[in-house]
Formats: structure tokens, sequence, C-alpha cells
């Protein structure tokens, strides 16, 4: 058997087009190592992203893969899931896909707790698109539509995700790997909506302009905001801000809509046949 | 008697739901709006009877993207809505077009633009119909004129989806969607089901987007065992995102010539006294009803007036109304819009005889008379 994460790769597809240094192909390894160590086929596998760098991962895996439209990767993936609930479905987006644009379907998707796996990867900005602010750009930071300094409040997505309703929740950062590969392990396993939020660096949209010029100097500043839960929780209040918790935040069991729903249609069926 | 086989007295959406379940659909996924939300009613009730799939999501874009994504999984799907929310379906209803996923887009179309006149009919979208999504695409759209007919062209809507891997829009208006009429409601047997070809190619040679000889490539289900890459960027026929020039103009002129070029077998239209006629009226959806009555008052006064019912709307059906202007003095074009369709029925007349627009836009449908006072004001002329 080949053990090695390229039997997933679409060959042909290569080069990539993301640029050198781009925390990416970081986050697409830990995502199909972690895919590897399920045991799936590929046949069973399907991966639906929306629009941006980060989405572009579905087009070099092979699985049965879809390419949406900007933040729509998570209604896509619903009516796949509901389709045929026997279909491993995940979904990568950026964090302006995610956050922004597809805001609200990331809370309804939470809500009805699916069976869909959400890797979001959160470069902090629009990448693709060169660098304007994002939802999830750090108060203060610059962008090219945010050339005073961003003014907004940022997301937290991972609090989001919990409170509107999902069953796991972690945030890693690019530079952990690991740690990220085995939150996507249990994310894929985990029955019911789980959100992996992984903080990556985007030296050229991201890095240029907030004077984090190389790869290098990206990663460590990332290093330098992301903070273990455990560690932040005992933190000062001064210190928290402008600090990032990492790990788990919820891992719990509650029922699935997939499972749900056929309850509900053998419920229905059942008691026509009783009538 | 089959006991699948009845006469029953429908409302317009509850037809449309019956249709659509007879052609199989087993996907809905709506959001609330007037006048349609009876369909999304319907289906909740009947799809978990079925084993098929009911949902209510956050907001129309969403219920476009889930019904593609179920189509692609293997089910036939289906959406409804009404102006508002057929804006907000736009964005992907182009996505299913370039990716040319199977589905029907029912609008039960209301006043607009934006809110509108949630509860009196209009015309007023048939242009959004062919235009509403940006870009070059195609687009097949039904626009039944009685309760019977929305049974009928719902089942045809998703059989033209699944020929021709493109979205459907079936056109109702509020008067349509809300009236009630007898329908014969036919059994699984008396009509006519078609299914999304599938690939005849073994896994490792499957191009996803390699066209037959009907420009329709054949279509392999998500699970199935053909793994593919689906995207809204331009791709070429192995589905992969293309910048070559050759491979760009390929998919788009495939994409709307595989509809314009079978518009012998999507075009339905029905002519009525047309033979001996000097004036013809071109009208579809409940004015053609009225029109129906306008052709037999004018007779009664001498005037030989015939009519050409248009169903489908798109693709347009050029060559009938460019032979009928051969025959006739007169076209009118009675429409609950400004003339949308009465200048595209101008461009295939090409000159060659006159063409009138009758136009109401004030939430009441155009009755009998008042087609007819017009005809008679322009055939003095
Ligand atoms: C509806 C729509 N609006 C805007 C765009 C343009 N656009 C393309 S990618 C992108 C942002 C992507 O940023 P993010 O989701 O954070 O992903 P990243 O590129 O950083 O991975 C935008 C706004 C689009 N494609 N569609
Ligand atoms: S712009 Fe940023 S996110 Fe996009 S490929 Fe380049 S480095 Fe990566």
């Amino acid at each position: 058997m080949n053990n090695s994460i390229t039997q997933y790769f679409r060959k042909e597809m290569f080069p990539h087009i993301w640029c050198p240094g781009c925390g990416i192909g970081i986050i697409l390894g830990s995502m199909l190592r972690a895919i590897q160590s399920t045991g799936w086929e590929k046949d069973e596998v399907v991966m639906v992203s929306g629009i941006g760098c980060s989405s572009r991962i579905t087009g070099y895996v092979d699985f049965n893969t879809m390419n949406t439209t900007h933040g729509r990767a998570l209604p896509f993936a619903t009516g796949i899931k509901m389709a045929n609930p026997a279909l491993k479905v995940i979904t990568v987006m950026g964090d302006g896909d995610c956050a922004a644009i597809g805001g609200n379907h990331f809370i309804h998707s939470a809500r009805r707790n699916i069976d869909i796996t959400a890797i979001i990867i959160n470069n902090m900005i629009y990448g693709m698109t060169g660098g304007q602010y994002s939802p999830l750009t750090p108060t203060g930071k610059l962008g090219s539509t945010a050339p005073y300094g961003n003014i907004d409040q940022s997301f937290d997505i991972a609090a989001l995700a919990a409170s509107a309703g999902a069953s796991y929740v972690a945030r890693g950062n690019v530079f952990d790997v690991n740690q990220i590969t085995h939150f996507i392990k249990k994310a894929l396993l985990k029955k019911g909506f789980s959100v992996v939020e992984i903080i990556a660096d985007c030296p050229i949209s991201f890095g240029r302009i907030n004077q984090l010029r190389t790869p290098v100097q990206m990663l460590e500043w990332i290093k330098s905001i992301t903070v273990a839960k455990r560690v932040w929780e005992g933190l000062p209040e001064e210190e928290k801000a402008g600090k990032i918790p990492t790990g788990e935040f919820l891992d719990i069991d509650i029922p699935e809509y997939t499972e749900k729903y056929q309850e509900t249609c053998n419920r229905i069926q059942q008691g026509r046949r009783e009538k | 008697m089959d006991k699948n086989r009845s006469v029953r007295i429908l409302q317009g959406n509850e037809a449309c739901v019956e249709g659509a379940l007879l052609a199989g659909v087993r996907f809905f996924a709506g959001y609330p709006i007037t006048p349609a939300s009876e369909i999304a009613e319907g289906m909740a009730v009947r799809l978990p009877e079925l084993g098929g799939v009911f949902m209510q999501m956050e907001d129309e874009i969403a219920s476009m993207a889930a019904v593609i994504g179920a189509s692609l999984a293997g089910s036939k799907s289906m959406t409804a809505s009404s102006g508002p929310g057929i804006c907000l379906k736009q964005e992907n209803i182009g996505f299913a077009a370039i990716t040319e996923v199977p589905c029907v887009v029912v609008n039960a179309q209301r006043g607009g633009p934006s809110t509108g006149l949630p509860t009196k009919p209009s015309q007023g979208d048939v242009m959004q119909a062919r235009w509403g999504t940006h870009g070059d695409h195609p687009m097949i759209a039904l626009a039944p004129s009685d309760v019977n007919e929305v049974l009928h062209m719902t089942i045809k809507a998703i059989n033209f989806s699944e020929k021709y891997r493109t979205p459907v829009m079936l056109l109702l208006d509020e008067v349509i969607s809300h009236m009630r009429e007898k329908v014969n409601i036919p059994t699984r047997e008396e009509i006519e089901l078609i299914d999304r070809k599938k690939p005849a190619v073994e896994k490792d040679n499957f191009l996803p987007y390699k066209a037959d000889e009907d420009l329709v490539p054949p279509m392999a289900n998500f699970g199935s065992g053909y793994r593919y890459h689906v995207t809204g960027l331009i791709h070429n026929e192995k589905g992969y995102p293309t910048s070559n020039n050759k491979e760009i103009d390929q998919l788009i002129r495939r994409l709307t010539n595989k509809v314009e070029l079978n518009k012998k077998d999507i075009i339905i239209e029905e002519e009525f006294l047309l033979d001996d006629a000097k004036v013809a009226i071109i009208a579809y959806g409940s004015v053609a009803r009225a029109a129906q009555r306008t052709i037999k008052l004018a007779r009664e006064k001498g005037i030989k007036t015939g009519l050409l019912k248009l169903i489908t709307l798109w693709p347009f059906g050029d060559e009938t109304i460019n032979r009928l202007a051969g025959q006739v003095d007169l076209i009118i074009v009675p429409e609950m819009n400004l003339g949308q369709m009465s200048r595209e029925v101008e461009r295939a007349v090409g000159g060659k005889c006159r063409v009138v627009s009758y136009s109401r836009v004030d939430g009441e449908l155009i009755n009998p008379l008042e087609i007819l006072t017009r005809i008679m004001e322009e055939s003095k002329l």
C-alpha cells in the first residue's frame, strides 16, 4: 500500500498556485495525513471549498471535489451530505470565505450540527484579492483597505461555532503541525459539525503590508500571538489582549442532523404503515 | 381504476409539488416567500414520507447551493421562490449552469422590483429568468398557464434539467400559483421520465466535461467511484481550471449551444385559430388564458384573430413567430410587464409585420376585453 500522502494528489494539477512560504501547503499536508489515518476510501470522501487561495485546495486532491462560490461551501456540502449521508464531507474555507460572506451559513451549519468537518484557514486577511482586511484581521493591523489600521473587532470563530451548536471545536496554528493533524483527525471522526480553525501565514498579502515580509518572520509572529488554552486561561486580562488561545474548545456528543432527519422519516413512514 | 391516478382539485403550487414528486424529485431546499411558500410546505409534508429530503435553509443562496450539492450526490433536486429570493439564487444558478448540474428553480412571480407586490401577479421576471445571472449561459424557462399544465410542465422541467444538465426555471405567477383547478394526476407509467446520462467509460478514462454528440457530457454522481472536480471557474474537459483561449471558447459556446441547438426538443408552444388569422396574439402564463377568450370575442366582431401561446419562453422560439409574421398583419403581445417579451417578438419578426405591446403593471390580471379593445384600436389603423 502507498503510505505517502502523495497518493491523494492530482499530480497533473501541479505546480500549484500558492506563493512560496504560504501556510496553506502545510495545512493541506495535515489534512491529508488526518484523512489517511481514518482509512477512508477516496471514493467516499467529498471535499468542498468556497473561493480564495485556501479554497484552491480542492483542485489538487483526488477525492470528489468542489470549488463552489465565495462563502457557500457549507450549504453545498449540506446538500451533498443530506442526499447521501454515507459520504464523508469536508469543507475548507478561508477566513473571509467562512466568517464574512459565509458567516451566516457557518452559524446555521453549526446550529444544525450536521456531520460535516469545517477546516478554516485563518490567515487573517483576504489573500487571493490582495490583502484587504477580513473579519479576522486583528484590530490595528494593516490591510490594503485598512491603510490607517483596522478599526474593526475581529471574530472569535471558535467561540462562535461553539455557541452556535457545533459538536467539536479546536484551534491550532500552522506552526504546530502535529497538533493540527491531531485536531483534524478528531474532527473528521466526530459525528456532528466539527470545526478546526488554523491560524496561518500569508507572507504576501498580510505579511508585506504588516512588516512581516518573510515566511519566517510571519511564523514567528504567529507563534508569539498564539498561546495554549490552558496557559491563556491563567493569564491576567491585560496580557490576554492581542493573544489567541489554541487547543480544543468543545468536544461533546449531541444529536446529529442527518440522523435526526432519518429518524423523522422513519417515524412518519411507520405511522403511515400503521394507519 | 389505478389508485395513483386521480382527478383532484389542486392549487397551482400543489400541482407543482405533485408533478415534481412524480418526476422523481427527492430533494427540496427552500426559504419561505409569498406566493411560493405552499410548494415548500407541500414538500415538507411529502418528501419525508417518500424518504426524500426537505430542508428549510437559512436563505435562498443556501437553498440554491444545497439543491446543487444534492443533485451532484444523485438526487433530482428543486427549489422554489419569488422575486426577492430569485435574486439571491442567481449567484448559484450561474454555478449550476457552468458546472452543468441539473436542477429546477420555480419562480412564483410577484410584482417587483424589490419587495414589490407580494400578493399580486406579475410577469416582470421573464428577462431575469434568461439573463439574471452574469455571463453567457444557457437557460430553459417554461411558463404554464393553467394548473394542469403546471403539473406537466414541472415534470418537463425536471426532465429537461436532467437531459441537458442545466438549471431550468419554471415561471408561475401569483394567480397560477394560487388558483384551484381540476387536475388529472397521471400515474408513473403514463409519464416519460428522463435521467441524466451515466458515464459509459472506465473510471480511469472518465473526462467529466467531455460532451457527447448532443453536446451534453455524461454525469457521474459523487460517491459513485468516478472522482472528479467541479468548479465554477472556466474549466477544460478534465474539469480543471483553464486559461487556454481555445478551451474557454469551447466551453462557453458549448454551454449555450447544447440548449440552442436542441430547440426543436425544448420549444413547447400551442396555436389556436391561427390558420386564417390576420391578427395574432402572442401570450404566455396567466395572460394566455385571457387571450384564449379574446380570440373568440374578436372573431365574433369579424376580426380573424388567433393565439400563439408560448410555454417555453427560453430558448426563444423565433422560428414560429417569424413564420407567423409572414401571415398576419399585426401581432399583439399582452404581458404583465412593460413589454419584455414583446421586444423579443419584435426581434424574431424582423420587420415583417407590426408588433404592438400591451402592458399592465398595476398588479391586476389582463382581462380578455382589454386585449380585444387594443386589437380593435390597432386594426382600425
Ligand atoms: C461573491 C464574490 N465576492 C467577491 C469575490 C472576490 N474574492 C475572491 S477571493 C476573496 C477573498 C478570499 O479571502 P479568504 O476567504 O480569507 O481566503 P484566502 O484567499 O485568504 O485564502 C474575494 C473577496 C468573489 N469571488 N465572489
Ligand atoms: S496570497 Fe497569501 S494566502 Fe494566497 S497563496 Fe499567497 S501567501 Fe498564500
